[in-house]
């Protein structure tokens, strides 16, 4: 077997839950932080409701400098991956800068900021030929988002492959299953790895509200996000950021680091059927998942958890829960399945890393997260989706899964090294 | 990780050139692209030239339904897409749906229309916003769109490096080959030639603001002053040699052989540039020395510290005057992601024909220890080549390509 990858450090901003030990808190009481939007006024929106982190970049040791040249995007995760690194206890500075590489997944990138500068430059709507004088230096950084890896680099000293991976709504699972493929291949010892989006912007609450795929439960928001549930009607627009420090399993060991987890497989398959619509067999996501589970060499059986997509939009959790079905068989049925959107919203391409984050402290701590606001049930979703309480359950195998726009089905499996072993 | 991964197909879009033979053709003889910009009024921008795709009519190659869900440069992509299935000998449907997969690079994703559902949603009010607005401008919209058309449900992936981005979607491609998927799209397309995606590459501060279409983007040149943008981009099909071979595919253009990239140093620590060791990286993963290369097509930044990085990175691996450089890129402008695939395909047609397009426009400086290609084509045997390129913040990329017997 050759080189193996381990998480030994992580960064997480999520709403309601800014620094691992806050969201794991959030998660393992079963809170929601969705509200109705506070950034700017919802109310021509047919979807008024979002999972908005409280994030004061000041706070969190960003310079000024920093702050007006970074997207909000950008600073969730150079902030996460300061956490990140901060928590493996690895000193950069005693390795070579040219085998530390970095990758962060971001499905619409600096979308905010862009939208904040075009109201600008656009004066409101009312150019055409939009005002370059207007415009800050900045603007370059939020036009193409490859400047959120870059500042992550600057921000750890990573002068190996350093890249932005962006698949959509699977970007943080692919973002880090690319960064694995990088030290197993020898190209980097040590990745920084992880995903962000900063996403809700009127922009975006426009698109999704145009195709009536985020949910009108604008009078009750802190139980708008129900994955799974019989009543859902869309998913909760989020926000935030993971970023994990990789390490080659021997080399981490050598340091005497804490491993949190292996990532034993991962694999990603493309539905090729609709930009933004599935096929309800989920016959894609199944295969995704078979896939990563053969590289992880485990069977069905060893998964304890699985750590849904469960975006509670009617057409996802049908898809999701029949594509479990058709990968692991009856022990589908025996697996506890929880959706974490359902307390922090759905962060687009960041959720796929957060979900890790979960997976990993669901590991960490034998805990299976909940499914938060799960009371009816759905004849079509009939799998154990842990309603409203966590389980504490002894969690050594984890299958983590994301689906998205444009087809992409993304699976990953962590596991602990020692199990996994083959 | 012994299998090779070979380029068997080739689709292309650039402003002097739709297909791969009339790219060929053009760029071949030093044909220039660059012009004044047509798709709107530029007349009040301190930039004004751009490498322009004159004539595209998507309707003319695209199902009316795709039309008013894609931006351009989607538009070209599926186009590239057909072509370079039409010349790699292979229908959709002759591969296992889960073998073949698109792995494509963005820099700034469908930018014109994210413009008009942002003019839309502050001019007329949220509920004017496309339906199509929710992924026709994200970065992952090609990837998702070739492998709809096409039936493709394998690996695939989108990755942003900007102007590097196209290296490193090509060396994911060949990552996947080595794998095991049978084969995969790979490559890069951008077209932000609109008011809002010009205001933001203004910001970048490295366009050029020449009027003179032979004089605005010198790269070399003791008068560069910036660049030229353009749009467009080129999409290769990569196989396993051996499965290509049983299939009798046509063209086996050659081997994508080797790939490096790094990242600068943080700005101000005084320290060497990635480039360098990007190059020396692509060479060592391809098994040649630096004798063994016959042709550097260079990023070509065409801002004079960026031009002296890069001279600098290549005599240190090559010597001063030690490999023949060229940046055909000075026909078209600087096409963002899709640079780079497009070098590559003119790096592979060098291969072909052995001959080195030429960097158009611009005269020899003395600053650069470079034997520049400038003027006239070259005519020399070609059998391995080396592609370089850079994105804004410090990204740097390498590929090799090789012939293939």
């Amino acid at each position: 077997m050759g080189r193996r990858v381990v998480i030994t450090g992580i960064g997480v901003l999520a709403p309601g839950g800014i620094g691992a030990k806050n969201f794991w808190s959030l998660l393992s009481e079963g809170r929601t932080a969705t509200r109705r939007i506070s950034f700017f006024d919802p109310s021509p929106f047919r979807s008024r409701v979002a999972a908005e982190a409280d994030f004061d970049p000041e706070l969190h040791g960003l310079s000024p400098q920093e702050i007006r040249r970074m997207d909000r995007a950008a600073q969730f995760a150079v902030v996460t991956a300061r956490e990140a690194l901060a928590d493996s206890g690895l000193d950069l500075a005693e390795y070579d800068p040219h085998r530390t590489g970095v990758t962060i997944g971001s499905a619409v990138g600096a979308t905010t900021g862009l939208d904040d500068e075009y109201r600008v430059v656009s004066d409101g709507g009312r150019l055409d030929l939009v005002d370059h004088t207007y415009a800050p230096q900045h603007l370059y950084n939020y036009f193409v988002p490859s400047s959120f890896s870059a500042e992550v680099a600057w921000a750890v000293g990573a002068e190996g492959p350093v890249t932005v991976v962006s698949t959509g709504c699977t970007s943080g699972i692919d973002s880090v299953g690319h960064a694995v493929e990088l030290i197993r291949e020898g190209t980097a010892d040590v990745m920084v790895s992880g995903a962000t989006d900063a996403p809700i912007s009127p922009i975006t609450m426009a698109c999704f509200d145009a195709i009536k795929a985020t949910t009108p439960r604008n009078d009750d928001p802190e139980h708008a996000s129900r994955p799974f549930d019989g009543t859902r009607n869309g998913f909760v627009l989020g926000e935030g950021a993971a970023v994990f420090v990789l390490e080659e399993l021997e080399s981490a060991r050598r340091r005497g680091a804490h491993i949190y987890a292996e990532i034993a497989g991962y694999a990603s398959r493309c539905n090729a059927f609709h930009m933004t619509g599935l096929r309800p067999d989920g016959r894609e996501m199944a295969e995704a998942i078979r896939v990563a589970m053969a590289e992880a060499r485990m069977a069905p059986e060893s998964i304890d958890y699985i750590n849904a997509h469960g975006s509670g939009t009617k057409q996802n959790d049908r898809h999701e829960t029949a594509a479990f079905k058709l990968s692991l068989g009856e022990h589908a049925y025996r697996t506890p399945v929880s959706s974490i959107k359902s307390m922090v919203g759905h962060s687009l391409g960041a959720i796929g890393s957060i979900e890790i984050a979960a997976s990993a402290l669901a590991m960490e701590n034998a805990m299976v997260p909940p499914t938060a606001n799960l009371h009816t049930p759905d004849p079509e979703c009939d799998l154990d989706y842990v309603p409203l309480t966590a389980r504490e359950q002894r969690t050594d195998a984890v299958l983590t899964v994301g689906s998205g726009f444009g087809g992409f089905q993304s699976a990953m499996v962590l596991a602990r090294p020692e199990r996994s072993a083959a | 990780m012994n299998a090779r991964a070979v380029v068997t197909g080739i689709g292309v879009a650039t402003p002097n050139g739709m297909g791969v033979e009339d790219f060929w053709a053009a760029t071949r003889v030093g044909k220039n692209a660059i012009g004044p910009v047509t798709r709107f009024d530029a007349s009040r921008y301190p930039s004004r030239l751009a490498g322009e795709i004159r004539g595209f009519e998507a309707a003319d190659h695209l199902p009316n339904r795709l039309i008013p869900q894609t931006d351009r440069m989607t538009q070209l992509a599926l186009v590239a897409a057909d072509c370079a299935f039409a010349d790699a000998g292979v229908e959709p449907g002759d591969i296992p749906e889960f073998d073949m997969g698109v792995v494509t690079a963005s820099t700034c994703g469908g930018f014109e229309f994210g413009q008009n559902e942002l003019k839309k949603l502050w001019s007329q009010g949220s509920q004017y916003v496309s339906a199509y607005q929710s992924f026709a401008w994200f970065y992952a919209v090609n990837s998702g769109q070739i492998s709809i058309r096409n039936g493709m449900r394998g690996p695939s992936g989108v990755v942003v490096s900007d102007h590097a981005g196209g290296l490193d979607a090509i060396a994911q491609a060949r990552r996947q080959i080595r794998k095991g998927s049978r084969l995969i799209f790979s490559g890069g397309f951008d077209a932000p030639v609109c008011p809002w995606g010009w205001v933001a590459q203004i910001a970048g501060g490295r366009l050029s603001t020449g009027d003179d279409p032979e004089t605005a983007y010198l790269p070399f040149d003791s008068r560069a002053r910036g660049y030229v943008p353009g749009e467009g981009g080129a999409l290769l099909i990569l196989e396993e040699e051996r499965t290509a071979r049983e299939r009798g595919a046509e063209n086996v253009y050659g081997v994508i052989a080797g790939y490096g990239a790094t990242f600068d140093p943080r700005p101000g620590s005084g320290r060497e540039p990635g480039l360098r060791r990007a190059a020396e990286l692509a060479l060592a993963d391809a098994g040649v020395r630096p004798r063994d290369v016959d042709v550097v097509f260079a990023d070509a930044a065409g801002t004079p510290s960026l031009d002296r990085e890069e001279a600098e990175a290549i005599t240190a691996v090559f010597g001063p005057f030690g490999v023949p450089v060229t940046a055909p890129k000075t026909m078209t402008g600087r096409l963002y992601s899709g640079a780079a695939p497009v070098d590559v395909v003119s790096a592979l047609l060098a291969v072909r024909e052995g001959l080195i397009p030429p960097t158009t426009n611009v005269e020899r400086s003395a600053e650069y220890d470079i034997d520049l290609v400038t003027g006239q084509p070259r005519t020399a045997p070609v059998r391995t080549a080396l592609v370089l390129a850079r994105g804004h913040g410090g990204h740097n990329s390498a590929v090799v390509v090789r012939a293939a017997d």
